[in-house]
């Protein structure tokens, strides 16, 4: 398998993840942000980090740039595409995925483990998971706060384009367990072909036992099925 | 234009002072040369009233490559793997404006250590503000902490661990220390000192504007009612343009073709030039309106003396200036010759085909003022208060009193707000002993720590400077890590005041005895006195920063409770020692009295036998005994954790409250397996180092005997409630 | 029941818009970030461009001046960092 990982000036997770996929056997190439060409690829991940000092909008300038042609091309096609954190961030300023991140609710930046809830498994990215299963991940974000119109967020809970939201150890999803302020505790969401995924939550930090944990994995190993 | 003694006084330096300039100089310099004395010859950059106390640290030891005198210091810990780090105090321009003060700060650190081919892989600092009660208190803690967290977060280095404290001394005076931690190849460190004559002066990063200008000076003199006007030099922090210059000269630093480099700092331009000058024994020719500036108009003054962030200074051979110069733009940044090395040993700067300044460099370094202050010793306080005679209070009471209190509640609202584990190699995050950085690829990692002891070194400096480097020694252990060697932030009042000058010279004087028993050398540091307002000095506040290794990975240890029905030790001997603790301040607002005594003899064999049962995988958890006592420490293994401890009273005890709150030092708390006793007490006896068993892990309750019993989710509670209240 | 006090009072309510804007010799990440970036996408006739806030102020006052001095000092007071911004204050 091939992947990709989108690097802009300021991203900072773009190592983080490459170790990841490389531990999964992932071929992975780092791809500059002034490139026109894409590798051929069966994965494209947009790393986390503060691309362009996450100055005017996170993620706004990053979104302009050329190497996204060829991401958007890429998902036309069906190649998934990851974005995490800053990358999820980017995927909205380009419109591949819908609604928008606000700062978060205590307006300050948050860094601390969290728990989600995995809701649905029927797609490329979860398929190593069971469903309802609970995991722990890390978040590190200023704006994670996702919001959206009624119809879109009726839309991606009616058609399951949300595979994970905030939740408590024992899966309890309520607004104390919600650590940003999130609409109906949404973590992630999918494009409706389901091959664009966009999340806050870091898996590339959680794939050590001995570190944090390793609930991260999978979301890498479902992506090799 | 002629130098009056008000412009002499203004420049901060003394008349006796520019008298000298004059007689070096063999002439009267002009404005422009005045500035870039009184920039290389204030205490910040000269160490004047320091060094010569300073000389005494032992800075050498068998694993040290770079000790003081560098932009950082460097340790070899194997395997052709180098340890850079170093603290710096960014005291008076986070109190000013918080934000971009304490973000500075981050930057400037991070510079130190990457200027010298590292890649940063940790942040500490150590944060001290005035009373939560004092009106700015709030606003300088929110600023400070977003300030550390918007700089380290956006370039992506983890912030792992730290210190936040509160005390009154520090209401018009915060103290802001940060340190920065980088991991390099031992054979690939790149220095300052300049060498080859005709080689080109290449300025990279960001453009110069008119920030900071006299940062330096402002950092060397204490605050008064005018220091708002001092206001428009605080400088602003760009974090992405660091990460580019970060990259950028990682990137170049992979050849050979850097000769040495500095990073602009502060004093800017003038003290990176002068000190690579000074360093190399040559001279440098500048060509001022070639250096890339922000805004219209800016005058040589203003070039020389600007604290602009971002910026480095590199000397390079000529042949790989074309393939340098790519890397840079790579990145968006600017890439300038400016000047070149000369053999005379000079700083000539021409500005537009006109010479602006030529002072001779030996005359800004090593000719600059040097003095041994006057000082006056502090007796050991006497005993007075007896404890027997104190009101009657509930144990249980005191313990939710101080586990509450703002020095002792969890940090969790500060920590975060920093990303912890961005680089993906954090081990350990804060609120552990020390935290653990994994080096990438390595089944190793390096443990950091930062402490201080400002209530110790008040009351005695000598114990306080010993104190504090033992403390960061157990700290480092307390993790498994072996320690290495230190880094320390020297944050005191006004030097020019003899009993200020006195705390200087003896906490130095006790650090060096603790530092040299301990073969525990300093590598780096810095001073910053004057902290204070109108003759109100801070406490001495000397903060340490700690490295050791972890030679394996599943050496790691913390201080969370594992298994139920393991045994809980006290390893160390208790003396009961109250006065100067968190329990005579946060109960009785007592402050007299001596700190408790520091064994340098037991604390290395107390430390060692330690180490050695963790290496014998004969400890589940381990926490080191610091402020607050035994119980405190006891409390923050079950804080976290899912279990708790069923404390027995001691059968051998005077008192309680002095048995559980005493500061006695060179103690820790071990948890173990019931089936490993016999053979840990023999191990310690036969080291001769007291151990007592002093209760059994259980679940959900924190218990002593006829005295309380807690919830575990309770404790949590009302150890977490402060900060999210404030 | 709480009462709508300010639609009870007899004042008018008077308009502002202030602006706020980092002093001409801060430095300003942002603005050079968005300059270069605009720059890159073909806007070459773009000389300088510098980042700041905007917030619209209702008070309920008669008298313009007054009015104008109460949003003086809310800027002075808590919307503008004196140490590195300057604002403008116009009616609207």
């Amino acid at each position: 398998m091939n992947s990709s990982v989108i690097v802009f000036p300021g991203s900072n997770c773009d190592r983080d993840i490459a170790v990841a996929l490389e531990k999964l056997q992932f071929k992975n190439k780092m791809v500059w942000h002034k490139d026109t060409e894409l590798p051929k690829s069966d994965l494209i991940v947009i790393p986390g980090g503060f691309s362009y000092g996450d100055y005017l909008r996170s993620g706004a300038i990053a979104g302009k740039s050329l190497i996204l042609k060829e991401v958007i091309r890429a998902s036309e096609k069906g190649c998934p595409i990851l974005g995490v954190c800053n990358g999820f961030q980017i995927l909205i300023e380009t419109g591949l995925l819908k609604g928008t991140l606000l700062r978060n609710k205590n307006l300050k930046f948050l860094s601390k483990d969290v728990y989600l809830k995995i809701l649905n498994i029927k797609n490329k990215f979860c398929n190593k998971y069971t469903l309802n299963q609970v995991i722990k991940l890390n978040i590190a974000h200023n704006e994670g706060n996702y919001f959206t119109n009624e119809e879109h967020l009726k839309k991606l809970e009616d058609l399951e384009l949300i595979p994970f939201k905030y939740c408590n150890e024992k899966g309890v999803i309520d607004e104390n367990n919600n650590p940003n302020g999130s609409l109906n505790n949404i973590a992630g969401i999918f494009n409706e072909n389901k091959n664009i995924l966009g999340m806050m939550p870091h898996p590339e930090r959680m794939i050590n036992k001995l570190f944090s944990g390793d609930d991260g994995i999978n979301l890498f190993s479902s992506l090799m099925n | 234009m002629k130098i009056s003694n008000d412009i002499v006084e203004k420049h901060g330096l003394k008349l006796e002072e520019y008298d000298l300039i004059k007689n070096l100089m063999e002439r009267e310099p002009n404005l422009l040369e005045l500035g870039i004395f009184s920039a290389m010859w204030n205490e910040h950059c000269s160490y004047k009233s320091s060094k010569i106390h300073l000389k005494k640290l032992p800075t050498k030891n068998s694993c040290v490559i770079q000790g003081p005198g560098e932009n950082a210091g460097v340790i070899d810990i194997g395997d052709d793997d180098a340890i850079i780090f170093k603290i710096e105090s960014h005291n008076h321009p986070s109190f000013i404006e918080p934000y971009q003060g304490a973000a500075t700060g981050v930057g400037g650190i991070l510079r130190d250590v990457f200027t010298m081919g590292a890649r940063p892989i940790a942040l500490l600092n150590s944060i001290h503000f005035g009373d939560p009660k004092n009106k700015k208190t709030r606003n300088l803690l929110h600023g400070v902490v977003s300030g550390i967290g918007g700089y380290g977060n956006c370039i992506g280095i983890p912030t792992v661990a730290g210190e936040t404290k509160f005390n009154s001394t520090y209401n018009e005076n915060i103290l802001v220390n940060a340190m920065a931690v980088g991991h390099a190849n031992k054979n690939k460190i790149f220095y300052s000192k300049a060498k080859g004559i005709d080689k080109s002066v290449v300025y990279v990063g960001s453009k110069t504007g008119r920030d900071g200008i006299h940062g330096a000076s402002m950092a060397s003199a204490e605050f008064d009612e005018n220091s708002e006007e001092k206001k428009p030099t605080v400088q602003v922090g760009d974090p992405f343009t660091e990460k580019l210059l970060m990259e950028a000269c990682l990137e170049l630093m992979k050849d050979k073709s850097i000769i040495s480099i500095q990073d602009m700092g502060a004093a800017g331009l003038t003290s990176s030039s002068v000190e690579m000058a000074s360093k190399g024994n040559l001279g440098i020719e500048i060509n001022l309106e070639k250096v890339p500036c922000r805004e219209d108009k800016m005058t040589p003054y203003e070039i020389m003396l600007s604290e602009s962030q971002e910026r480095m200074l590199l000397i390079i051979d000529e042949k790989k200036e074309k393939s340098a110069e790519k890397i840079f733009r790579k990145w968006d940044l600017d890439f300038v010759v400016i000047g070149k090395t000369i053999e005379e040993k000079k700083l000539k700067l021409n500005h537009n085909d006109q010479k602006v300044a030529d002072i001779p460099i030996d005359a800004l370094a090593s000719k600059a003022p040097l003095y041994d202050r006057k000082w006056n010793k502090t007796k050991l306080p006497e005993k007075k208060v007896k404890f027997n005679t104190l009101k009657k209070i509930k144990f249980e009471d005191t313990l939710i009193k101080i586990l509450s209190s703002c020095n002792q509640s969890n940090k969790n609202w500060v920590t975060e707000q920093y990303d912890q584990m961005v680089m993906g190699d954090t081990l350990q995050r804060s609120g552990s002993d020390s935290a653990l950085i994994k080096i990438h690829n390595k089944d190793k990692a390096v443990a950091v720590t930062v402490d201080s002891s400002a209530n110790y070194c008040k009351s005695h400096p000598f114990t306080g400077g010993k104190q504090i480097v033992c403390e960061s020694w157990r700290n480092l252990i307390s993790v498994g890590a072996k320690p290495l060697a230190i880094t320390n932030c020297l944050n005191f009042g006004n030097p020019e005041n003899p009993d200020v000058m006195g705390q200087f010279a003896e906490a130095v004087s006790g650090m060096k005895e603790a530092c040299e028993f301990l073969d525990f050398p300093v590598v780096s540091g810095n001073v910053s006195f004057y902290n204070g307002t109108n003759q109100r000095n801070i406490y001495p506040t000397p903060v340490i920063g700690g490295v050791g290794i972890l030679n394996k990975m599943n050496y790691k240890k913390n201080h969370i409770l594992k298994k139920e029905s393991n045994l809980v030790l006290i390893v160390g001997k208790t003396f009961g020692h109250l006065y100067q603790s968190v329990f005579f301040e946060e109960i009785y607002s007592l402050f007299d009295g001596p700190p408790p005594e520091v064994n340098l003899l037991n604390e290395r064999n107390n430390g060692k036998m330690v180490l050695d049962l963790i290496k014998k995988n004969l400890v589940s958890s381990i926490h080191d005994i610091s402020a607050g006592g035994l119980i405190i420490a006891l409390s923050e293994m079950c804080i976290g954790s899912e279990l708790g401890i069923k404390i027995e009273k001691p059968k051998k005890m005077r008192n309680l409250f002095e048995y559980f709150y005493g500061e006695d030092q060179g103690r820790y708390v071990i948890e173990i397996e019931a089936t490993n006793l016999n053979k840990v007490q023999k191990l310690l006896k036969e080291n001769n180092i007291f151990n007592d068993v002093i209760g059994k892990v259980q679940k959900d309750y924190f218990e002593l005997s006829d005295e309380f019993k807690i919830n575990i989710k309770e404790l949590y509670n009302l150890n977490n409630k402060w900060y999210y209240n404030y | 029941m709480l009462k709508p006090l300010l639609l009870n009072s007899k004042k008018n309510k008077l308009k502002f818009a202030v602006t706020v804007t980092l002093k001409k010799d801060v430095l300003d990440p942002q603005g050079k970030v968005v300059q270069q970036t605009l720059r890159n996408m073909g806007m070459i006739t773009l000389k300088n461009l510098r980042q700041g806030k905007y917030f619209e102020v209702d008070v309920n006052e008669d008298n313009e001046e007054t009015a104008k001095n109460k949003v003086d000092e809310m800027c002075k007071k808590l919307l503008v960092n004196l140490i590195i911004e300057d604002f403008t204050i116009s009616k609207l």
